[in-house]
């Protein structure tokens, strides 16, 4: 053979090799995208459960309406009002039923408290309780809210953030709700849409955690400047400030952040505390936009530290919306779960999920050596591809004994036919002189920018594998998601979900189970520890398998689910026993508790 | 997109341009690595170090592997370094594969599409287009601004200026840099959007890459100079309608356009004459 025939033969070999790899995309493409389960009319017999949107049946006719700000963002208000619609869940007045609470963010526009009533049905209380008008001209408008019992006695008092002044109510008895913003000494102006509940220094007081987003000097309303948005689309920090308030014990909090080493300014979105290094003090997760995600570490209660970048996970900058944490392996390993941005054609961020080094710590050593080392296993467990993603939720929807995650979607729906991205991609890439500044971005004209989105329901099969069922179980919507809780409304053992849509209408899924998987759930109340047990943690242990599960405030994006842990159980109808490591330090282990039971535990005062 | 396969710009021995002793075929990779290093240690800027070695590896390997094979020797794997290196910036994907075909196809391109003695797509021009087009769902790519500060920006445009210059190639970038200014005013005029959001994608680090690598490809432009400013104006001519449509990825399509049909033409003029 001539080279000149060998040079030939080997081109041959090329093309092909070209050929198939340019197959190899496509199908590889396909494969990512469309990773949905079968439809059929088993459907629900195969993966087990099936929702069912009650919301008219149930009495519930919310509709979110967004906010209207300083007419020098007229031409991309719908980006700027784009948050607002939340949704948390709470016992309010202890008598055993879930309620939850609604935000609007239009002036004037009211709040709903939507108290279950036990068979079915929710009655808006807000009016009557206090809890409605708080979207007065001059006070800002509602991003969400957050419950937990700051003043130790019995009854969930909530903080409600705005993109202005946050106001703090103190629950009295279930019956009113009391305006205590002024005595607790809270910052006059924040715009933010995350906040939560944690004790970081565990003296059984709960204390605060709000994070801006945009810069608390700017009022949206009564702008000075339109040089308001972020530096970059992945670098920016000149988001708002953060506030760590601490809980005197006397009703009012002290600003420690800065002593605290939280010195962050990027645009949060979301925040999640938990003790995510096994120290037994909580860490504070927050998922930020246009920038990467910031870890604090908990440094025994008498700082924090930012270990993001040590630790893997804040090493990317993406868009991050939503925070909440599961064990989905069942190994008492807590994997954070945030949101990103996927559009086809555009930006493919894929969401995250991060998972800790094996064994939950310890982990690279830092000087501190709980410090875990994070992998990013989305694309290989095949949660990544969420859309414009906001909230998501773990919780066993099937019972089954596995975490799944339920994840809402869609950022502004308008003209079907018509989208603003090609024009974000030009001023996303702009620098800060050009992104910074609301004037130089392009007219949004009633177009759509990733609206109209399919939500996602990933169904975990605990061998690594989430198998996407949305569209099959019933989950059909299209709105603006922004919110998503999981709470048992009826006492029937399964999770049912509540969506709160941008600019749209409530939505209630309740959740039919196939019988014969079983269930336990507990209520944790402390002693030492804070009364509303935020930051316990619960692992049971059955048949060969165990799960974790902390009780938090703040999960998902401007949500709360139910603050009873559910765990499903399978085909079992034994557990082994049930460890809870309640926030004082205190464990305690429960041998053999009945199954299908909501469990009501108080913290022991002795041992 | 890189300049492929020596970047070499006859050395006509100027006293003032050999202000710098680094041999010219080494300009380019040691230019793009910088700006990999920089951008990644000051902001994070790629998807993982995972990703981009891997790009980076299947380039190499591929070029050297393909070029023994098909000629008998083996090949300079400086070009492929530069592609690997620029899909591995380039390319977004939550996905480990796109990195991985898209350097096999850059590559690949080199070896199939060729017209006589050259290939007619610059690799990774050709490698991001197909990735891009066929992969909508899980590719984008590189959509971010260089950090927040005008110096580390200013001082690559400035670098690769003059590397540009070096390597005889600075009429390309300047050609296309103007033309890309000026149309920004026309699709400003014509679709009302404010000039500097359209005028915006030009100051982010993916424009450097296409600028300063991969329109001066050496091997995929024409050879006369005056030619490549018409041909550079083209792409950006393209280009504009292109975004006048909303085609995303409008830079990468246009060169791929009008690249290999600048080639065929300049082809069947020489031997017409």
């Amino acid at each position: 053979m001539t080279s000149n025939q060998r040079r030939l033969a080997w081109q041959a070999i090329w093309t092909l090799q070209l050929v198939a790899a340019l197959a190899a995309v496509v199908v590889l493409n396909g494969r990512a995208a469309g990773s949905s389960a079968p439809g059929g009319s088993d459907a629900v017999r195969r993966y087990g459960f099936r929702l069912e949107q009650v919301n008219t049946a149930a009495g519930i006719d919310f509709v979110h309406a967004p906010p209207t700000f300083d007419r020098q963002l007229e031409h991309i208000m719908p980006q700027i009002a784009s948050t607002g619609a939340s949704v948390t869940v709470v016992d309010f007045d202890r008598d055993g039923w879930q309620d939850f609470y609604v935000t609007t963010s239009r002036q004037e526009g009211r709040n709903r408290l939507y108290r279950n009533q036990g068979d079915g049905t929710f009655r808006d209380v807000a009016g009557e309780v206090g809890l409605a008008d708080l979207n007065r001209a001059g006070s800002g408008a509602s991003m969400g809210s957050v419950w937990g019992d700051f003043d130790n006695d019995g009854y969930e008092d909530v903080l409600v953030y705005k993109y202005g002044r946050p106001e703090l109510f103190r629950n009295d008895h279930g019956k009113t709700f009391q305006a205590v913003t002024e005595r607790a000494n809270l910052p006059r102006w924040v715009n933010a849409n995350a906040a939560t509940w944690l004790d970081f220094d565990r003296d059984g007081q709960l204390d605060l955690f709000i994070a801006g987003y945009f810069d608390e000097r700017i009022d949206l309303w009564h702008l000075q400047t339109t040089r308001i948005m972020p530096e970059s689309f992945e670098y920016a920090n000149n988001g708002g400030r953060k506030y760590l308030l601490r809980n005197r014990g006397d009703g009012t909090f002290e600003d420690v952040t800065e002593r605290m080493g939280i010195g962050s300014r990027r645009w949060t979105l979301a925040v999640l505390a938990a003790d995510l290094r096994r120290t037994g003090y909580p860490d504070l997760f927050l998922a930020n936009d246009y920038g990467v995600p910031e870890l604090f570490a908990n440094d025994g209660g008498k700082r924090f530290v930012e270990v993001g970048r040590t630790t893997g996970l804040g090493a990317t900058p993406k868009s991050g919306m939503n925070a909440s944490a599961g064990d989905i392996f069942n190994d008492g390993r807590l994997a954070i779960y945030k949101t990103n941005i996927s559009e086809p054609n555009v930006l493919v961020q894929g969401n995250d999920l991060w998972i800790p080094s094996a064994g939950g710590s310890p982990g690279k050593a830092t000087g501190d050596d709980r410090i875990p080392e994070y992998e990013n296993l989305a694309s290989s467990l095949g949660v990544d591809l969420g859309g414009w993603s906001w909230g998501a939720q773990f919780g066993d929807l099937n019972n089954d004994g596995n975490q799944d995650l339920y994840l809402v979607n869609g950022y502004v729906s308008a003209g079907e036919r018509s989208s603003y991205w090609y024009d974000f991609s030009e001023i996303a890439v702009g620098h800060s002189s050009i992104i910074g500044d609301a004037k130089n971005w392009p007219a949004m004209r009633g177009r759509s920018f990733s609206g109209y989105q399919r939500k996602r329901v990933w169904l975990n099969d605990g061998l690594g594998r989430f198998t996407e069922v949305a569209q099959v179980v019933g989950a059909t919507d299209t709105y603006d998601g922004r919110a998503i809780a999981l709470a048992d409304f009826g006492h029937r053992g399964v999770l049912d979900a509540v969506v709160a849509n941008q600019g749209g209408p409530l939505l209630l899924y309740r959740n039919s189970v196939t019988p014969g998987r079983h269930w336990i759930q507990f209520a944790l109340e402390g002693s030492r520890s804070n009364r509303s047990a935020i930051g316990a943690r619960v692992e049971v242990q059955w048949d060969g398998r165990r799960q974790l599960q902390e009780v938090v405030a703040a999960s998902g994006f401007a949500a709360q689910n139910q603050r009873p842990l559910h765990f499903g159980l399978g085909a079992s109808t034994a557990i082994d026993r049930v460890l809870i490591h309640w926030p004082s330090g205190r464990e305690q282990m429960i041998e053999h508790p009945s199954v299908d039971t909501l469990h009501r535990i108080t913290e022991p005062n002795a041992g | 997109m890189p300049a492929d396969t020596g970047v070499v710009a006859p050395d006509r021995a100027l006293p003032q341009r050999r202000f710098l002793s680094v041999d010219n075929r080494f300009l380019p990779p040691l230019l793009i690595t910088c700006i990999l290093i920089t951008a990644h240690l000051s902001f994070g800027i790629l998807e993982s170090y995972q990703r981009t070695a891997l790009a980076i590896a299947t380039a190499m390997a591929a070029e050297l592997l393909m070029g023994r094979l098909t000629y008998g020797a083996w090949p300079n794997p400086a070009s492929a370094y530069i592609t690997g290196i620029s899909v591995g910036i380039l390319v977004r994907s939550p996905f480990f594969w796109p990195y991985v075909l898209c350097s096999l196809i850059s590559i690949t391109s080199k070896y199939v599409l060729r017209l006589r003695d050259r290939h007619l797509w610059n690799p990774s021009n050709f490698g991001l287009s197909a990735v891009l087009f066929l992969a909508p769902d899980t590719v984008s790519h590189l959509s971010i601004q260089w950090g927040n500060v005008v110096a580390p920006m200013a001082v690559i445009w400035l670098l690769g200026f003059v590397i540009v210059w070096r390597v005889g190639r600075l009429h390309i970038s300047a050609t296309y840099v103007a033309a890309f200014l000026a149309l920004s005013f026309v699709r400003s005029a014509v679709t009302g959007t404010p000039w500097l959001a359209t005028v915006a994608p030009i100051t982010g680090p993916m424009y450097q890459l296409f600028i300063f690598f991969m329109v001066t490809d050496p091997k995929t432009t024409v050879r006369d100079r005056r030619w490549q400013c018409i041909v550079v104006l083209c792409v950006a001519l393209v280009e504009a309608a292109l975004r006048l449509n909303e085609v995303i990825y409008a830079p990468f399509y246009a060169l791929f356009l009008v690249g290999p049909c600048a080639l065929i033409i300049e082809r069947l003029v020489l031997r017409s004459k």
